[in-house]
């Protein structure tokens, strides 16, 4: 039975019937995510992300757990990027024209808009500080970018005949999505970073109730619950404030795309509101052409942003002005935007270095700065003096905010979409080991779903879903029926008959019992008759409706019915049998022949029980008591 | 399943009309307007001197019809038309004829094509009963919507200078004013065979377009919606305009495909994502597009048979798909137009495009002002019209609709279309209507002008004209298909030059064939029209049906059952019976039936089956039992028991009896079509029964 079972599988050509999850990064920590998923023989990379901690091979996933050979192309079917983040693409240009991968790569169009900016401003710092060899050039970057396909929220993109896959909106940056991801019956969602709640510019995270084998989800805050980001862009803005009204500079050092936008339409609508006079400035770096990206992209913006597009782009910034080197050191407040990012050298590092001794002024730092960065030393603890290079120390007198509302779901959040998706499977990613097990404790207990949260290069293997295909017609009673070398087809009993052409052999079972009358003396005395025949008539009148009320009792919640000759309880029925010789008399009678009242019962094999029961409780009835 | 088309519909703006029976749903394609119809009306007059020509004309015709009515009327319809055959009124608007003869609160589904098919839709939504789900791309409904808010602004006009409309039936409507009207009126207020006149409407409100807006469901292409379960509605790009599209609807039956007017490689449109729609059942065609032109007629295409194409491989016919041809022949017809406009310019002569696509109108914007800027024209040039400034702005926000290389544009940072920059640089302005102060402040001539409405009754388009129709330098474009004479009629002695382009607005004759080799279906449905104009030989791997208006087509079904797939637990769990004499092996069902995304899924659903524990046994039957077989197997069984030939039960003559003493006594009585088995307890009855079953076939 089993083997059949096996060989219609094998018709649909799937040869493993597991999910295998290889987690290559982001594996009880935070940074270079990327996890290889096997399913019904597609295999799918998830993000290609890279780890700025390092600086060593163990930057980048292990790429040769995938295949030995290195013959990517033949081992993964495609890559999907979640967003524009370094963690999460940072190791995708040397993937494709270091490692060789010419396979498709999905992601979508915000993040194929942004990725490039990103990955060649991070390139740039990596080159600019010594000793760092390239690890991909310019040109690895755009011949990479050029095989990326990209795809909009909800699209479905059947990357091949068997492998379906649909982003959902993430709403942790512009452009963000969560994939679904679908090969036969099997269904898994790789979450990417994502943000429950909506904030100044995004959306929260959406997706549909789908039926998944597996949720891989991030866990960056497996344990906090957060407020909400209002409260912590609100310290932001507040500070910022604080330090222009005590004629302060402020110093925010980004990069071209991103964080730049995020924060510049916070300020705007925070000048707006208070109507704040103040220059903000963008220096050389930021141009007004990087907004046209986030212009043209803002239906990925929140419901808020949206609306707004034909009487003024949100990102048309309006307070934004120009900067030029020449007023570094012109006096009064003002806000600046200046690249790159983490002060790692270049402009951000010219204006460092001459606002940085004023205790009136005011540096901004992202929640990241790559190692070796001026950014990152100021992170490190309470710095007063800051060694620019061998001979030069710089006295950093300035306030540093440290700006904390990274755009990620809190605890709540990753419950709530495990919960409302009820996948049969979670594997947490993206968040720190001891969090991690404390939420995975939470998942089984509270939801009942098995989690894991497998540590770096490890694999988790989970059964999939899978479905036998049949065709039927009308099957309500259905019967499956297998024939040498015909597809698998469903029919009702009755067609089963009309298309083996045989005749219906019913097998019924009969059993004709007496009751014992010898209780009925005291009916007898009551009865003034003195016929037998009649009192035995008038006997069998009473004796039915009598067994009825008796049947109710016993068989609560039985079908019982009632139909003066018969008692009928699904397919047994009961009758008084007057025949003096019936075939189905198997009992041997009780001596006393003339006073024994039979009852003739017939039923079929499927209440085989419960006339067993019936027959049981007729024979055992204390007459007297009725 | 049954195909109705409700109307064919006339050109780009009047798109054609379904209704199609499927899986017991009733859906409609599209919901248009024939705005070509609001040519019998009168435009609004711009001056006072018109306001008293119209007084004065109107006068002296009634002081006719009271003397002498009947020679008048023959008069009147012998004669060419003039401007005072004009209908004075505030316009009625014209729905599909067909429509109002069906109980809209039947349509379960509403798929929206385009946003020229959704002019009609509030008409639908606010009618009493309808509660159709109704489905549109992202796209169309905004600018549908930006449509169908501009209509009913420039209907205000009407509304301001004619007073309110009064509820009632208005008067020109009446049989007796019908009468009077030129034949030609007539026809296009009646129809051809005079039933359309229930198909006027007057028109909705802003609040009836914000209500019907709050019923449709938008899409993003290729996203996948289920309508109760059983039918999944996907849309891809036809690449007619940014955000039309084609509809893929796959039921448990069948999967069909739905083609509305189609462009391979349109230059701002996301293309025709036709590889989509390929390997369905059926293939709807609705791409009318190609009856409109004569083209093909001229270019040989006419009698086009499989002859030429039967012989195609599939792969050479999706060659054949993307010859681009067509795409230069567009470019080639824009680049005309602009230097018929540039010449028009340089003889101080101003340009009036009205606005009648939304693909043609930025393509124009674009290239004109590439050609201004190259042959140093310094002339403004204006777009005027209440939803510019949204429309404009919204199509540079849509990057994932366009083309492959607008999408390019978004990649490198630059802006999608080129107007954009022109807004910046002052050289293109935006204005919501020809009194806005901004206007009046910077209006220049000569000057391009892009306003609407297409039709020449409405909007700022009817001021302009009234302005230029006297200047023989001025230029007048206008899109063929249209009756020019019609249209310019209130607007005679007409000195303007006026050019009439037409443009691509759907497949060529040439590539339905290869189209359909590509897609592969099993059945096709054609256009009556489209019969003499694509032939199929008899080696068609596929079968074509022909529909033509108001006629119900009924298309056979293809399967004559449904999948049903079944959970791997469950699977496992079935018990297999091998059936004696034929290769069969038969289970029977037990489970919980879904319905979703057009698929039956059994499961083993929440309670673990009984079958599971305990052995079932077979409910039914069937065979002739053997009694050699019998008294061998229950001897096996430790039964001993003897035959008792002859004693016919219930007159049947191979009846017999079988007597069990030991263990315990029992009784077999086999018959033809049944036995009976009767024992003194339980478990003997249970044996016998096994070993009835292990000698007869059952489930």
């Amino acid at each position: 039975m089993k083997a059949r079972q096996r060989g219609s599988q094998k018709e649909r050509k799937f040869p493993s019937m597991a999910i295998e999850c290889l987690v290559l990064g982001a594996g009880q920590q935070v940074g270079k995510s990327c996890v290889v998923v096997s399913m019904n023989g597609k295999r799918i990379m998830f993000d290609c992300g890279m780890d700025m901690a390092y600086h060593d091979h163990r930057r980048h996933p292990d790429f040769s757990r995938i295949s030995k050979s290195g013959d990517f192309d033949k081992a993964l079917t495609c890559v999907v990027i979640t967003h524009f983040h370094l963690d999460h693409i940072g190791a995708l240009p040397y993937f494709t024209e270091v490692c060789g991968y010419r396979g498709p790569i999905y992601m979508t169009y915000p993040t194929k808009a942004l990725a490039p900016s990103m990955l060649e401003d991070y390139r740039k710092v990596m080159v600019e500080r010594r000793g760092e060899e390239e690890q991909f050039t310019s040109e690895h970057i755009v011949e990479c970018m050029k095989k990326v396909i990209a795809v909009d929220v909800k699209q479905t993109v059947q990357v091949d005949k068997d492998l379906m896959i649909r982003a959902y909106y993430a709403g942790h940056v512009l452009g963000a999505a969560m994939f679904y991801t679908k090969v036969g019956d099997s269904a898994i969602v790789y979450t990417g970073d994502y943000n429950m709640t909506p904030d100044r510019h995004l959306g929260a995270a959406q997706i549909d109730r789908l039926q998944l084998d597996l949720l891989i989800t991030e866990s960056t805050y497996a344990t906090t619950i957060r407020d909400s980001k209002y409260s912590r862009e609100a310290e932001f803005l507040k500070a910022v404030h604080k330090c222009v009204l005590g004629g302060g500079k402020v110093l925010i050092p980004t990069f071209a795309l991103g964080r730049a936008q995020e924060l510049c339409i916070l300020l705007e609508d925070y000048w707006e509101r208070m109507n704040l006079k103040i220059p903000i400035y963008f220096s050389s770096g930021l141009t007004m052409q990087a907004n046209m990206y986030y212009k043209m992209l803002i239906s990925w913006t929140s419901q808020k942003v949206k609306e707004t597009y034909s009487t003024r782009n949100a990102f048309d910034f309006k307070h934004v002005l120009h900067f030029d080197r020449s007023m570094i050191s012109a006096p009064g407040p003002c806000v600046l935007f200046a690249t790159p990012g983490w002060i790692s050298g270049g402009f951000s590092l010219e204006v460092f270095k001459q606002w940085a001794p004023s205790e009136m002024n005011l540096i901004t730092l992202p929640g990241y700065c790559a190692a070796g960065t001026i950014g990152h030393k100021l992170m490190s603890g309470k710095r007063t003096k800051i060694d620019l290079d061998k001979d030069t120390q710089l006295d950093v007198r300035c306030q540093i905010h440290q700006l904390s509302f990274s755009p990620h779901t809190d605890a709540k959040g990753i419950m709530d979409l495990v919960k409302f998706l009820s996948p049969k499977h979670v594997i947490l990613v993206h968040g720190e080991k001891p969090k991690m097990a404390t939420l995975k404790g939470r998942i089984y207990s509270e939801l009942g779903i098995r989690c894991d949260d497998p540590a770096n290069n490890e694999t988790v293997c989970i059964p999939s879903t899978h479905h036998v295909e049949i065709k039927d017609e009308r099957a309500a009673e259905g019967i499956l029926v297998e024939e040498k070398s015909k597809r698998a087809k469903i029919v009702h009993q009755d067609e089963l008959l009309l298309m083996l052409g045989e005749k219906k052999h019913d097998i019924r079972f009969a059993y004709c019992f007496p009751i014992n009358t010898d209780n009925l003396e005291d009916t007898k005395s009551t009865d003034v008759s003195t016929s037998s025949n009649a009192l035995s008539m008038s006997g069998r009148c009473s004796w039915l409706p009598m067994l009825y009320i008796k049947l109710s009792d016993e068989l609560s919640g039985g079908n019982i019915q009632f139909f003066g000759e018969q008692i009928q309880v699904e397919s047994f029925s009961v009758s008084l049998c007057l025949k003096d010789r019936c075939p189905y008399r198997i009992v041997d009678s009780p001596p006393n022949k003339c006073e024994a009242v039979f009852f003739c019962c017939t039923w079929s094999i499927a209440d085989e029980k419960l006339a067993w029961k019936i027959i049981s409780i007729l024979e055992n009835l204390d007459y007297g008591t009725c | 399943m049954k195909f109705t088309c409700l109307s064919k519909g006339g050109g780009f703006h009047f798109p054609p009309c379904h209704i199609l029976n499927v899986c017991g749903f009733r859906i409609l394609f599209d919901c248009p307007l024939d705005l070509s119809a609001l040519t019998i009306f009168s435009p609004v007059p711009t001056g006072y001197r018109d306001v008293v020509d119209e007084k004065d004309s109107d006068c002296i015709r009634y002081s006719i019809l009271d003397s002498d009515c009947v020679t008048w009327k023959r008069q009147k319809i012998g004669k060419p038309l003039d401007a005072n055959d004009l209908i004075c009124a505030v316009p009625w608007y014209k729905i599909v004829k067909y429509l109002h003869l069906w109980n809209v609160s039947f349509i379960d589904v509403v798929l929206i094509s385009s946003p020229m098919g959704m002019l009609g839709l509030p008409f639908l939504t606010r009618m009493k009963g309808f509660s159709a789900k109704i489905y549109v791309t992202e796209v169309t409904a905004r600018l549908g919507q930006l449509m169908m808010e501009d209509l009913v602004s420039m209907h205000m006009e009407f509304r301001q200078f004619y007073g309110p409309e009064g509820s009632t039936f208005p008067r020109w409507m009446e049989q007796e004013e019908l009468d009077l009207r030129p034949s030609a009126l007539r026809e296009v207020v009646l129809g051809k065979d005079g039933a359309e006149l229930g198909g006027w409407m007057p028109l909705y409100s802003a609040a009836d377009v914000k209500d019907c807006l709050q019923k449709v469901q938008t899409l993003r292409y290729a996203e996948e919606v289920c309508y109760n379960g059983k039918l999944v509605i996907k849309a891809f790009s036809s690449g007619l305009e940014i955000g039309t599209c084609n509809w893929s609807i796959n039921g448990p039956k069948r999967d069909i495909a739905f083609i509305s007017s189609s462009i391979f490689v349109p230059a701002h449109a996301m293309s025709f994502d036709y590889l989509a729609l390929q390997g369905k059942d059926i293939v709807l065609y609705s791409d009318l597009s190609s009856l409109d032109t004569t083209e093909g007629v001229e270019d040989g295409y006419s009698f086009l048979t499989t002859d030429s194409f039967s012989t195609l491989s599939w792969e050479e016919s999706a060659k054949a798909l993307l010859n681009t041809s067509e795409h230069l022949e567009e470019r080639e017809k824009l680049y005309y137009l602009c230097s018929c406009a540039t010449d028009s310019l340089k003889a101080s002569g101003s340009v009036l495009i009205p606005i009648n696509r939304l693909g043609t109108f930025i393509q124009l914007l674009e290239q004109i002002s590439a050609l201004l800027e190259s042959s140093s024209l310094k002339v403004p040039i204006y777009v005027i019209s209440s939803v510019a400034e949204e429309l404009l702005a919204y199509t540079n926000v849509i990057p994932e609709w366009l083309c492959k290389e607008r999408q390019e544009k978004l990649f490198s940072g630059e802006p999608l279309f080129a107007h954009v920059e022109l807004i910046k640089d002052n050289k293109l302005h935006v204005l919501p209507a020809v009194h806005s102060p901004k206007l009046l402040t910077n209006w220049q001539e000569p000057c391009i002008v892009f306003c609407p409405h297409w039709c020449l009754r409405l909007g700022p388009v009817v001021h302009l004209l009234h302005r230029w129709s006297g200047d023989p330098n001025s230029l007048l474009v206008l899109e063929s298909g249209q009756d020019v004479q019609l249209a310019l009629l209130p607007f005679q002695p007409m000195e303007m030059k006026v050019l009439q382009c037409s443009f691509l607005s759907g497949i060529k004759l040439p590539k339905i064939l290869p189209l359909l080799n590509v897609l592969q279906p099993k059945i096709t449905l054609l256009p009556e029209d489209l019969r003499q104009k694509v032939r199929f030989t008899n080696v068609n791997p596929f079968s074509v049906f022909h529909y033509s208006e108001n006629k119900t087509l009924i298309i056979p079904s293809l399967k004559d059952s449904s999948e049903l797939e079944i959970a791997t637990d469950l699977a496992f769990q079935f018990q297999w019976r091998n059936l004696k004499h034929e290769n069969m092996n038969i289970t029977r069902l037990k489970g919980e039936l879904h319905v979703d995304h057009g698929k039956h899924w059994l499961h083993s659903g929440n309670k673990p089956s009984k079958s599971n524990s305990s052995k079932s046994r077979p409910l039914l039957h069937w065979g002739t039992p053997d009694l050699e077989t019998l008294l061998s197997i229950l001897s096996k069984m430790g039964i001993n028991a003897s035959v008792e030939q002859g004693v016919g039960v219930e007159g049947s003559e191979k009846a017999c009896k079988v007597h069990v003493h030991d263990p315990k006594k029992a009784l077999i009585e086999i018959g033809e079509t049944g036995t009976v088995i009767s024992a003194v307890d339980e478990n003997l009855a249970s044996l016998i029964f096994e070993a009835m079953d292990s000698i007869l076939d059952g489930i």
